[in-house]
């Protein structure tokens, strides 16, 4: 495992903040967990920490907008997408507020937390929010980037669900990214994987283990479920006729139809598989027992990625 | 100082032809909410012409006063007021809820100049009004926010969780006025759900609280002053006791008026009463 | 001291020596917010509540949510204790595929009534239970736990609302006011007081009592039996990790399995308490 990616988040929130004034944050009381605390140490006076009212503290944090500040609110990827997702609907996205909705533990991270506590459904609610940034980060460079570019000059709401571990980074300092723009890490032409947040890892180390079987697949990191990089899919469709999804949220919603909706339209007819949560509950265990179990593993990847050759 | 016999007269009178003005929009469109719009129609009047420091000219300035409309749905009342500031024509009054309308059913404030948040569901409106308030604490304004909620929004469990917020955040410079008319849209609050201990229910969450009648401009307006005078680094909050369907006989009191379009007939007593 | 009354600490200590382990052993879950409740829950199991181990789904059992749905450890090992099932089985606590998931999940585990996790949602649930009771003109009560920083939730003002005006006299709720949320001191973050006044705006009947003493615990459920035509809170002052010396008052243990070294001093710390009152 490398840096938790939530530490990185709250580094770099602490960091971009000080660069801002207009940058403040709100908590639920969870800003030990999703890193808040941070800013809340140095910069008291911009942390607003409102108990435990999730819905609360998003509608403040469009008021925060609504006064041209940038507010980062902050949760469980699983309230995220429930208990504020009224206000992310009805007021921030409506009024295309500058709300940046930090989602902390996204998909199963929450490990041991068990079901209630496990974010399944975040990016298929979010995605649903007209003019809705939608992004997950792989690894730490992403992550920081992602945290400068909406506490900078993003204009707009944003949803980030942010990953509470992180293995090493699978890009270099000052990588360059592009809102809406996939990441191609491998490049192959017998198949094509298509991940995010965490699960990208995964997809390139299985890339590799395939690659000492003389298959070769391409890994596409698609960091932002929305806006959507279509050509990216489509391309790799027509270059490898053979597709798989990855992604640590259920199969409904998530990347896998946001996949499947582009290939559909594109009239590309390949071969599909997506690996996610089976539309099932979750359950306790360990972050890795359960990524294996829920068949989002580096084996099961790899699986996938055979069986449809 | 209270506000003089002549500016009185001028405001209730404003109130008369705001009600009138509605109404006839209301039927004109046959849609929307009469109910709610008549009972809140001196305290929106109160605001945005006499007490917030609002006007087309500074409508971009940090250190504006907001109001915010929590109960959404007194839309018709609202957009009447942003007309009389000269946010929009009078004209576009006409177009409320029609197609291609900047007028939406519910307040947008991405589609409609004046309006400082888009509201419609119930319970979100004081949220951000806290976060206004302390927006405009990090900045050093000295501007207020003026959060008109009504008395079924009440029943949301987030504005509790906004008020025990705002007590925490010393948010003395926003004033929420209660729009008490008592009536819900399934009906009487008392049958759908009673909200007994009012005040004592603000105080225990640590507000300053006044109770008026909302009808009553001279009253409604001392209770205003005494909030902005109060500065404890308690939030205030105004219990403003008034009707719905206000002004009106056979709107008074009832839900059925809450959403309901409004009959040739039903509009003919209604201006009959109004008697502008 | 009267025998039961010493009966129930006893059982209170054990649970807790019970919620210790079944962190320690999982590496992970929620100690110092158990440690606050194992009276309460330990009067409730071993005195108040009517239930019937061998029948978990009784129709007119007592009915007890623990909204604060990360405390289960010591809800687990009351239910353990109690019988609904055998005490070797807390060891699988937040283990792959357990019936002991890391919050309370009615559908795996026997005993319990409601699923809770997600803060503020078993407060309504209990209400919606004892609605029923009272429509049915059943003579159950329902029973919650909820945490102070709980009540920070809209939701919970929600029901009390709507309780307070169905005058539900079967629902009781205790708040384990420990004063300490996962992110510090509850009064910092979000003060509640005044939190008898709040209820009773709310039309409930309140009673603050030591929630570390039983004699109080069970005179307030009396109490609150007796009161006709209101609910009932039972603001319950406690200390959170209370018996575990290292973990008492200290918020970064909401959340935190201890080591060897810190699970041997707290089981040689509940032990003697256990002997004491044995």
């Amino acid at each position: 495992m490398g840096k938790a990616l939530r530490d990185v988040y709250g580094e770099s929130l602490l960091k971009y903040a000080k660069e801002n004034k207009k940058v403040v944050a709100l908590d639920a009381d969870l800003a030990n967990c999703s890193k808040t605390c941070m800013m809340g140490k140095e910069l008291p006076e911009r942390m607003f920490d409102v108990g435990i009212a999730e819905n609360h503290m998003i509608a403040m944090g469009a008021g925060f907008a609504s006064c041209g500040m940038i507010p980062f609110v902050n949760t469980f990827a699983t309230l995220a997408a429930s208990m504020c997702a009224l206000s992310a609907k009805a007021l921030i996205g409506y009024s295309g507020l500058n709300v940046r909705i930090m989602g902390a533990n996204n998909g199963l991270s929450g490990g041991y937390d068990g079901a209630t506590h496990h974010a399944l459904d975040d990016m298929s609610v979010m995605r649903g929010i007209p003019g809705m940034l939608v992004m997950s980060p792989s690894d730490g460079v992403m992550t920081d980037w992602m945290v400068r570019t909406l506490a900078e000059d993003y204009e707009g709401p944003a949803y980030v669900g942010i990953p509470r571990n992180g293995y090493e980074n699978l890009y270099e300092e000052g990588e360059d990214f592009e809102i809406g723009k996939a990441k191609q890490l491998t490049d192959g032409k017998d198949a094509a994987v298509f991940a995010y947040g965490l699960s990208v890892f995964r997809a390139k180390k299985a890339a590799e283990q395939l690659a000492a079987e003389g298959i070769h697949i391409s890994v596409y990191d698609m960091f932002t479920l929305k806006p959507f990089d279509r050509e990216a899919v489509l391309r790799a469709a027509r270059e490898t006729g053979a597709i798989v999804t990855v992604e640590e949220h259920s199969i409904v919603g998530g990347l896998g139809t946001a996949v499947l909706e582009t290939l559909a339209e594109g009239g590309e007819q390949v071969s599909v598989r997506r690996l996610g949560i089976q539309d099932c509950y979750t359950h306790s265990g360990a972050y890795e027992d359960l990524v294996t179990e829920f068949g989002i593993g580096i084996a099961s990847i790899a699986d996938a990625v055979k069986e449809l050759l | 100082m209270g506000l003089s016999e002549e500016r009185i007269e001028k405001l209730e009178g404003l109130c008369r032809q705001f009600r009138k003005d509605v109404l006839t929009i209301l039927h004109e469109v046959q849609t929307g909410h009469a109910g709610g719009s008549l009972s809140e129609c001196e305290i929106l009047t109160l605001l945005y012409l006499e007490c917030a420091n609002i006007s087309k000219e500074n409508q971009n300035q940090e250190d504006r006063d907001r109001i915010v409309l929590s109960k959404g749905h007194g839309a018709p009342m609202l957009y009447r007021c942003l007309a009389e500031k000269g946010f929009f024509p009078k004209e576009e009054l006409h177009t409320l809820r029609q197609p291609g309308s900047r007028l939406q059913g519910h307040p947008c404030s991405a589609k409609t100049p004046g309006v400082e948040l888009s509201t419609g569901p119930l319970g979100i409106g004081l949220s951000a009004s806290v976060g206004m308030a302390c927006a405009n604490r990090l900045r050093g304004n000295d501007a207020y926010v003026y959060t008109v909620l009504g008395d079924g929004e009440l029943n949301e469990g987030t504005v509790w969780e906004a008020a025990m917020s705002a007590a925490k955040f010393r948010c003395d410079h926003l004033i929420a006025i209660v729009d008490w008319n008592k009536v819900q849209l399934d009906g009487k609050a008392e049958e759908i759900m009673p909200m007994d201990c009012m005040e004592e229910r603000w105080q225990a969450f640590g507000w300053n609280v006044w109770r008026c009648n909302g009808h009553s401009i001279p009253e409604l307006y001392e209770a205003v002053q005494e909030a902005k005078n109060k500065k404890n680094g308690k939030p205030c909050v105004i219990l403003a006791d008034t009707v719905k369907g206000k002004g009106v006989s056979f709107m008074e009191g009832t839900n059925v008026y809450h959403g309901k379009a409004i009959s040739d007939e039903e509009y003919a007593e209604a201006m009959k009463e109004l008697g502008v | 001291m009267d025998r039961e009354i010493q009966e129930l600490y006893k059982k209170s200590y054990e649970l807790r020596i019970h919620a210790v382990k079944m962190v320690y052993h999982a590496k992970t879950g929620h100690a110092a917010p158990s440690l606050s409740m194992a009276d309460l829950i330990s009067a409730l199991y071993f005195k108040i509540l009517r239930v019937d181990p061998s029948e978990p789904r009784w129709k007119d059992r007592d009915r007890f949510v623990l909204s604060k749905g990360h405390a289960c450890p010591i809800y687990y090992a009351a239910l353990a204790k109690r019988g609904f099932f055998p005490e070797e089985d807390l060891m699988q606590y937040r283990a792959l595929n357990s019936k002991l998931q890391g919050h309370p999940d009615m559908r795996k585990c026997p005993g319990v009534d409601m699923t809770t996790g997600s803060l503020g949602n078993g407060a309504s649930a209990s209400l919606g239970m004892a609605l029923i009771g009272q429509k049915e003109k059943k003579d159950y009560y329902v029973y919650a736990i909820c945490g102070d920083g709980e009540l920070q939730e809209g939701i919970v003002w929600e029901s009390a609302l709507y309780a307070g005006n169905a005058h539900a006299d079967h629902l009781i709720w205790f708040v384990d006011y420990n004063g300490l949320q996962s992110g510090g001191s509850v009064r910092e973050i979000q003060n509640l007081e005044d939190l008898e006044e709040k209820f009773k705006s709310f039309g409930w009947d309140v009673q603050t009592i030591d929630g570390h003493n039983m004699e109080e615990i069970l005179a307030a459920v009396e109490t609150a039996k007796e009161r006709k035509g209101t609910p009932s809170v039972i603001l319950a002052k406690t200390t959170k990790g209370k018996g575990v010396s290292y973990m008492e008052n200290q918020y970064l243990w909401h959340m935190k399995a201890p080591n060897e070294e810190q699970y041997t001093q707290a089981m040689k710390e509940l032990s003697k308490e256990v002997e004491r009152y044995a």
